[in-house]
């Protein structure tokens, strides 16, 4: 393992290793199940180009949370979520933003690698066909190019994508997100899955990706979390009322090296959480 | 050991039933059995003669039965499923209801609705549209236990990635509900041709070769009803057509499943 593959190693003593552009922006976020608070007044900002880890405790809320970045969570018949969180500056409850083009501006990735009952090729050429895009063939080639999954699948493209394998079938989300041309990328815990090869290559992705998208990346995994965010958000569960906040955020030295709270110190040594 | 023997005895009962009406069938109806039975139209009220007009009402009926059920019951139980189940509660309820109502009741409806109101008159096409409604709660709810089986993951992903609820509806769902909507159509099929009671009212009982869907036109198990209950010396031809009704369901079915077989397994491994 090379430096420059794990550039944690360098980033980690600067105080912040991407340019301070707002991509979004989450305002008094509030998220309910029925009656029961899942969130309680989230405010935080997400740059671009960054990788924005969210960290923390199972049930603290944090899939829920990235679930409400492109109004996913709609999805959870019960969830209410009052607040708001801007696109650029847009609300993304603003009712003149479709939220056809919200999802496509914010992919999501998620933790099981769900791909359709399809081709490998018309997984992607599926919600490309959908948003009229053009030169399709083209485009689901250099996506699959960009996750790295070319060369594995170039003569099967037309086999269905249930034969890859965990890994592939996850890198194969991935191609599916990125050739939809987003803004942003959430990622919920999309290798918990995955063995540590495969793993490690979808880290190597991120990285690479980083320049291009904007990163929102859900994990359980504390190593993985430093060694390719630059920015952390520590959610915990409120331990009067139960609802998930955040505890600390900062620069992955600050969460790891400087924690400010016992709590999360314990956490992040691993003798907590 | 005594659920085993119970279960053994039920499956010979079971079995002894099914055996009894083949046998009873069979001899009656391979007796001076000629290919003609197929080609020629019935003649003296259908004592003599075959039962080429009805084999083809028959068809007829279904088809315009099937054409009809297909994409009505598809878009309900897409309905159905794309809904939450609260709001849909009372057409859940409709559907529970209207797959209890009798089929003589539907006769009678399709007579007061397609033949009189809609001034259809007696015809294939009133048959065909009331054998749509009474299969319609059967189909819908086959279909509905399937899409309830997909993965819910997949409407999940199709929405993450803005795809519409059609595309997702034609390239995801109903592909993977494929199964259960042959099953459901095998349901419809089965029902539509052993029914008797909704076609008296809607289709009528005109054994000629129909001309049109407006016409009337027999359907099979009504020339069987008709040849055993309303025409002394009628026994021997209703014998033969309860051979072809039950042939013709069995390959129905045998047909389906064979072209679910290889149509699936090259779509979708599971």
């Amino acid at each position: 393992m090379s430096a420059s593959r794990y550039p944690w190693k360098n980033t980690l003593s600067q105080e912040s290793c991407c340019d301070v552009v707002e991509k979004l922006k989450v305002k008094n976020l509030n998220l309910f199940y029925g009656s029961k608070q899942i969130l309680h007044n989230l405010n935080l900002n997400i740059n671009k180009n960054c990788v924005t880890g969210i960290i923390g405790p199972s049930g603290c809320g944090k899939s829920s949370f990235v679930q409400c970045l492109n109004r996913m969570i709609e999805l959870t018949p019960s969830a209410k979520v009052n607040g708001d969180i801007f696109l650029d500056q847009q609300s993304i409850f603003d009712s003149r933003l479709e939220l056809i083009e919200l999802r496509k501006k914010i992919g999501i990735v998620f933790q099981e690698p769900t791909p359709l009952p399809l081709s490998i090729e018309n997984n992607i050429a599926l919600p490309l066909k959908e948003h009229q895009f053009s030169s399709i063939e083209e485009r689901v080639k250099q996506s699959l190019v960009d996750v790295g999954l070319w060369p594995e699948v170039k003569d099967k493209v037309k086999k269905p994508a249930a034969l890859l394998s965990g890994g592939q079938k996850q890198r194969l989300c991935l191609a599916r997100a990125l050739a939809l041309q987003p803004e942003v990328i959430l990622m919920d815990e999309p290798c918990s899955n995955l063995d540590p090869l495969s793993t490690e290559i979808i880290e190597e992705l991120i990285l690479e990706l980083k320049s291009k998208y904007t990163i929102v990346i859900v994990t359980h995994n504390l190593a993985q979390a430093r060694r390719i965010c630059d920015h952390i958000y520590a959610f915990w569960n409120n331990k009067q009322y139960g609802y998930g906040e955040i505890l600390e955020s900062g620069s992955c030295a600050d969460i790891f090296e400087r924690p400010n709270s016992d709590t999360l110190a314990d956490y992040v040594g691993g003798l907590r959480g | 050991m005594k659920t085993k023997l119970s279960s053994y005895l039920a499956a010979f009962f079971l079995f002894l039933i099914i055996y009894l009406i083949f046998k009873d069938i069979l001899e009656n109806s391979f007796a001076n059995f000629s290919w003609s039975f197929f080609t020629e139209s019935p003649t003296h009220a259908g004592r003599q003669g075959g039962i080429l007009p009805i084999l083809y009402s028959t068809f007829l009926i279904l088809l315009i039965c099937l054409t009809t059920v297909i994409p009505l019951g598809l878009g309900t139980a897409l309905y159905l499923y794309y809904s939450n189940s609260k709001s849909t509660v009372w057409l859940q309820n409709s559907i529970e209801i209207l797959s209890g109502v009798p089929s003589i009741v539907f006769g009678l409806f399709g007579n007061a609705l397609f033949c009189i109101y809609f001034s259809l008159g007696f015809s294939i096409l009133s048959g065909g549209l009331t054998l749509a409604l009474m299969s319609l709660p059967l189909f819908v709810n086959t279909v509905s236990k399937g899409l309830e089986a997909t993965p819910s993951n997949f409407l999940k992903v199709s929405q993450s990635l803005g795809l519409s609820k059609f595309t997702t509806s034609i390239n995801v769902l109903i592909p993977f509900a494929l199964p259960s909507i042959v099953v459901g159509i095998i349901l419809s099929v089965g029902r539509s041709l052993a029914e008797t009671a909704a076609l008296i009212f809607t289709s009528g009982y005109v054994d000629r070769m129909p001309e049109s869907l407006l016409d009337s036109g027999r359907a099979l198990s009504l020339h069987i009803y008709d040849l055993a209950m309303n025409v002394p010396g009628g026994n021997q031809n209703a014998y033969k057509s309860a051979a072809v009704l039950i042939l013709l369901i069995f390959s129905v079915n045998a047909l389906i499943n064979l072209i679910l077989k290889h149509w699936y397994k090259s779509r979708i491994p599971l």
